[in-house]
């Protein structure tokens, strides 16, 4: 695949890469000043706009969390802000829609890709329009697809799932509109919007299997499912678990969906999610502090699960 | 493109395959997986399109008209004006187009000074962006949206300008790294050499170093278009006038005002763009996609 021949990652033997040790450049002092001034000029629009709208604002959050700006006139309050959004009585239910959906699409969404790029990897023909076919529903705006499902998911019988689910003779669903099938709903056109990028990947990874490992289990009689049990997991596991991180912090960052489909908050706030939250305490009710307290309490729990999940996970020897 | 895959051993040797039993269950199996799979992910683009074409007792209508029974054109007009759509996708546009030439030049000056020219706290530098690669994006998009309204020390409100997406999408640490570890693959010879007929580093970057990284440029390049158009929360805090709305948060904004039929048709045109530099990327956009994933 021209995917893994585009980067020329591994230098050619023998061969030193980078400048460090070549002395490039013989000289006295000024020089070096002026080498080490033309690098900097070089990389100061990048570092400005770091600055300003990364590490800034990362320090900025923790600041503004203990912060409380009314009138113009700004205070420090200590846990304030804190103790305010965790008395919000969506507090609770957004933290454990969010979960709920992270949970949800990994049940749906985790092991479906993985399965469908091992299936497409099999097969000899019409794989690239498989895979275009995959990837399209990733390139479309968001607001686009979810729109469709909001269509398809029409509550009475004119929307095209419950046509479906009617013609089969099974049950039908309010979607959306009924509390227990919100978040399996949006799980739904979650996962059909974005498994396209997961597959693809899982996809490059399955042929950088060695052929040999296929053939010498083979030799050793295994079939066709010890075979995907002993080689192709073992030999994707990095990427797998990396996956599995990515997407656990993805999707604990629900919101458009939610927004799109259920109206931000859903029926009786099955929809409300954290970032939802932090959204209707910074616009409507111009508590951009209780905002802060929340982004910061969502940083404190993502950063730490991907932390204890790096240590934890099997690295490559 | 099957024709490359061959060569390579998979789950199921070839040979295997090309028993007259296994040749049987095989097309099978392709047949069914095709058939399925253009079920799944061109059914909903029917089910849209044709949506947009139903009348509004139509859209309505127990149980749902497979095919369209009227051709209700009117309504990807009235979506055009009723969304001004064609505002809504030159916005975007233009958001895209910028954000891309301010991560182009920026990255890549970035990316060169920290491969080749290095500088003493380069790599400290370096280390400081890949660092926010652990924080997800949302959960700062406050104290984002608090320095955007007013940027320290210049006290600029860049609010309802295109400079509040320009300028935070060259925070793309991960871009920056595309681009760093694939000028690194280019020895140093080769500037070198030119250094002594001569040429500063910007005619170094320009001369060799550019030329031979294309492909590299184009990935990014695609993954930073695609990234601002598919990003909806940051354009809808900091773009907030009906005239500077994304196409994501344009449909979204109009959508309370208008009838489902309408709606729908709006969702296709927001789409086509998209689908549009889909099929002509495709390739690129594919392979672009596994380059930086898998080689980190």
């Amino acid at each position: 695949m021209a995917a893994t021949t585009a980067v020329p990652t591994t230098p050619a033997p023998g061969r030193r890469v980078g400048s460090a040790n070549i002395p490039r450049r013989r000289g006295g002092l000024r020089r070096k000043v002026f080498d080490n001034l033309t690098g900097y000029l070089f990389m100061l629009g990048a570092v400005l706009c770091f600055a300003f709208f990364s590490w800034y604002p990362m320090v900025r959050e923790f600041i503004m969390s203990f912060q409380r700006t009314r009138r113009g006139v700004t205070t420090w309050v200590g846990w304030d802000n804190y103790i305010r959004v965790w008395h919000d009585p969506a507090f609770v239910t957004a933290w454990k829609n969010t979960a709920y959906f992270s949970i949800l699409a990994l049940v749906f969404g985790y092991a479906l890709p993985f399965f469908i790029a091992v299936l497409l990897n099999e097969l000899r023909h019409a794989q690239g329009y498989l895979r275009a076919l995959v990837y399209l529903p990733v390139m479309l705006p968001p607001a686009s697809a979810l729109f469709l499902f909001a269509y398809a998911y029409q509550p009475d019988n004119s929307g095209i799932f419950n046509f479906i689910l009617h013609s089969l003779h099974l049950p039908t669903s309010q979607w959306v509109q009924s509390t227990a099938m919100t978040m399996p709903s949006l799980v739904i056109a979650s996962t059909w919007m974005n498994m396209g990028g997961a597959i693809l990947i899982y996809l490059a990874a399955l042929q950088n299997i060695p052929g040999e490992l296929y053939e010498a289990s083979e030799l050793d009689g295994a079939r066709l499912l010890r075979r995907i049990w002993h080689v192709t997991i073992p030999q994707t596991r990095l990427i797998l678990s990396l996956m599995f991180l990515l997407q656990v912090v993805a999707t604990m960052q629900l919101f458009i969906e939610p927004l799109i489909l259920a109206g931000g908050d859903g029926v009786e706030d099955h929809a409300t999610s954290i970032v939802y939250l932090m959204y209707q305490h910074a616009f409507k009710e111009q508590d951009l502090n209780g905002a802060a307290a929340l982004g910061v309490m969502l940083l404190i729990v993502l950063v730490g699960f991907s932390a204890v999940y790096t240590r934890l996970s099997p690295r490559e020897d | 493109m099957a024709s490359t895959e061959t060569s390579t051993r998979t789950l199921i040797a070839s040979a295997r395959l090309n028993r007259p039993g296994s040749r049987r269950t095989y097309w099978a199996i392709v047949i069914v997986t095709v058939v399925v799979f253009s079920f799944v992910f061109l059914g909903p683009l029917y089910w849209m399109v044709t949506g947009g074409l139903k009348s509004g007792p139509e859209i309505a209508q127990i149980p749902p008209t497979l095919f369209p029974k009227h051709h209700e054109l009117s309504n990807y007009s009235d979506a055009w004006a009723q969304l001004s759509l064609g505002r809504l996708i030159l916005n975007t546009l233009y958001y895209a187009a910028g954000a891309l030439a301010f991560q182009l030049v920026l990255g890549i000056g970035a990316a060169f000074a920290f491969s080749k020219l290095r500088p003493k706290l380069g790599n400290a530098v370096l280390g400081l962006m890949l660092a926010t690669l652990m924080i997800p994006s949302t959960v700062l998009i406050i104290p984002q949206y608090v320095t955007v309204i007013d940027l320290p020390i210049f006290h600029w409100n860049m609010l309802d300008s295109p400079w509040a997406i320009w300028l935070p999408a060259v925070t793309n640490a991960f871009n920056i790294f595309l681009l760093k570890r694939f000028f690194d693959s280019i020895p140093t010879d080769l500037l070198d050499a030119a250094a002594i007929d001569g040429a500063g580093p910007l005619r170094q970057l320009w001369s060799i170093i550019l030329p031979m990284s294309r492909p590299i440029i184009g990935v990014v390049s695609i993954f930073s278009v695609t990234a601002v158009w598919k990003d909806f929360l940051w354009p809808l805090l900091v773009e907030p006038s009906p005239t500077n709305r994304t196409v994501n948060v344009g449909l979204y904004a109009f959508s309370q005002g208008i009838t489902q039929n309408v709606l729908v048709a709006g969702a296709v045109i927001a789409a086509i763009p998209t689908i549009v530099f889909f099929l002509i990327f495709q390739r690129n956009i594919m392979s672009g996609l596994t380059t930086g994933s898998l080689k980190g």
